[in-house]
């Protein structure tokens, strides 16, 4: 059920926020930031579902039983990737709902632009979550905070709960480096005009791109460092 | 299925030598196994058994030096290697929060075992703890994880298991019982056993053969019999105290 209450939490919250928004004649700041919350928790889930799942072996201590285990590392990602996937999509539907029941707040406004939207969020949160789990890997306990200080490190400058503009402009450029930063801004566009803004998916796209093929080679070679180190080893018997 | 004693090792390590820096873990140690055998891997913390069984499981890159088990190199066959061996240890676990059964299917299903449900009962039924199947793991007493532990490390009917103090924490009904069933499996099924433990009592009952390790090297090695003999001593505990201590057995 924790993959349903902190963004059921947040969904309550930054709801009431907006309630009042809405009370004080901003209307926009309803569908910005209800959709914020939901297209964020999708980076969200899809990041921690590599982190924590990997992450939870080595809590219990069955990290070694899975490494042992005839299956390459690769298939061990791509299955706590899909995990994301299912995690995100259930919890977005849930969110989807309550933010419609509750106000009055209809995710399907976002038309074609949805689905493509989310898949460049989820393979955003593969990217940073893969990196995350080599750096845990490398460094153990240690490194467990970043499971949920990454995607905070990252919220300030993808322009989740306001527009690109609110930022100076030297950050600007640092945001623009992000692929959520677009799709943050491209469901804002969408929202406000109510047609499907589908250019920013380019750069997210090329972004996400980059960003999984360089965070693949990065875990790839920490793994291949924390076997000749004996990190892993050391990590699957604490 | 019975397998055949062969004459060839069913694990070979060469020269095998595994550096942290200025640390030697593993210095230039060569040994083997044959099928069938028990052999029981000794020595004091920090002699270097802990990774001798990461470098025999892969887990950890040898410096130099060369490990095949079942006939193929480690490193160029690890995961064909790894569908007929296994491990189990006092320190690890499995999820607490699935079930016996549904920790044992998961399992099951990475080493591609055919008709899980019923090698799960036989598992369960050989370690006498038939009653836990449904039971959430996190429930279960330590003895009884230990247990579960060892049914995950044979699910897979394995050629060569490594255990890892498999008895630590079971009291000495159960562990005899387990003894006593990984003797039987040992005769039924021609499984090689990499047994480690700290109780030396243990290890003269159920070892054919030990390698006593110091330092990362090996200073004894034979039947239990015969390096008591060679060390005049009553008792493995006894050989054992002496080699930590940095005595040494043999010439």
């Amino acid at each position: 059920m924790e993959i349903f209450f902190w963004p059921v939490m947040d969904l309550l919250v930054w709801g009431f926020v907006t309630v009042y928004f809405q009370s004080v004649a901003a209307p926009r700041a309803v569908l910005f930031l209800l959709g914020a919350v939901i297209f964020w928790d999708v980076f969200y889930r899809s990041q921690q579902a590599i982190t924590l799942s990997l992450t939870e072996e080595i809590w219990v201590r069955n990290l070694l039983n899975v490494f042992i285990a005839p299956v390459r590392v690769g298939e061990v990602v791509l299955a706590t990737c899909l995990l994301g996937v299912i995690r995100a999509v259930l919890s977005a539907a849930v969110l989807g709902v309550l933010a419609y029941v509750f106000y009055a707040f209809d995710l399907l406004l976002l038309g074609p632009a949805l689905l493509p939207y989310f898949a460049s969020l989820i393979l955003f949160g593969w990217a940073v979550g893969m990196v995350t789990m080599a750096v845990i890997l490398r460094f153990g306990h240690a490194a467990e905070a970043l499971i949920w200080g990454t995607p905070f490190l990252l919220q300030p400058i993808s322009a989740v709960f306001y527009p690109l503009a609110v930022l100076p402009p030297w950050l600007r450029s640092i945001a623009r480096l992000l692929p959520s930063t677009h799709i943050f801004e491209g469901m804002r566009a969408t929202l406000e005009t109510g047609r499907p803004a589908l250019a920013p998916l380019v750069p997210a796209l090329g972004l996400n791109v980059v960003y999984l093929a360089l965070a693949g080679g990065f875990f790839g070679w920490m793994m291949k460092r924390v076997r000749e180190k004996g990190y892993l080893g050391r990590l699957a018997m604490e | 299925m019975n397998r055949e004693p062969e004459a060839e090792p069913v694990i070979a390590v060469e020269r095998l030598t595994k550096r942290f820096g200025d640390v030697t873990a593993v210095d230039d140690l060569s040994f083997f196994a044959r099928r069938g055998e028990i052999l029981g891997l000794l020595g004091p913390n920090g002699a270097g058994k802990t990774t001798t069984i990461q470098l025999l499981l892969g887990l950890t890159r040898p410096t130099s030096g060369r490990i095949e088990i079942l006939g193929m190199d480690l490193l160029r066959h690890r995961r064909e290697i790894l569908q007929r061996v296994n491990f189990s240890s006092a320190y690890i676990s499995l999820p607490f929060n699935l079930s016996v059964r549904e920790n044992l299917d998961v399992f099951g299903r990475l080493y591609g075992v055919a008709d899980r449900r019923r090698r799960i009962s036989q598992l369960l039924e050989l370690f006498e703890i038939p009653e836990v199947v449904d039971t959430v793991t996190g429930k279960l007493s330590s003895g009884q994880v230990t247990r579960v532990n060892l049914c995950k490390a044979f699910l897979n009917d394995p050629e060569v298991l490594f255990l890892d103090e498999p008895t630590a924490s079971l009291d000495p009904d159960i562990a005899e019982k387990v003894r006593n069933a990984l003797k039987r499996v040992q005769r039924e099924r021609g499984v090689t056993m990499i047994y480690t433990s700290h109780n030396m009592r243990e290890i003269e009952l159920v070892c054919d053969r030990v390698i006593f390790l110091s330092h990362g090297r090996v200073v004894a090695e034979g039947t239990p019999r015969e390096i008591l003999e060679r060390a005049d001593s009553e008792s493995l505990e006894k050989v054992f105290i002496t080699i930590a201590r940095g005595g040494r057995i043999e010439d």
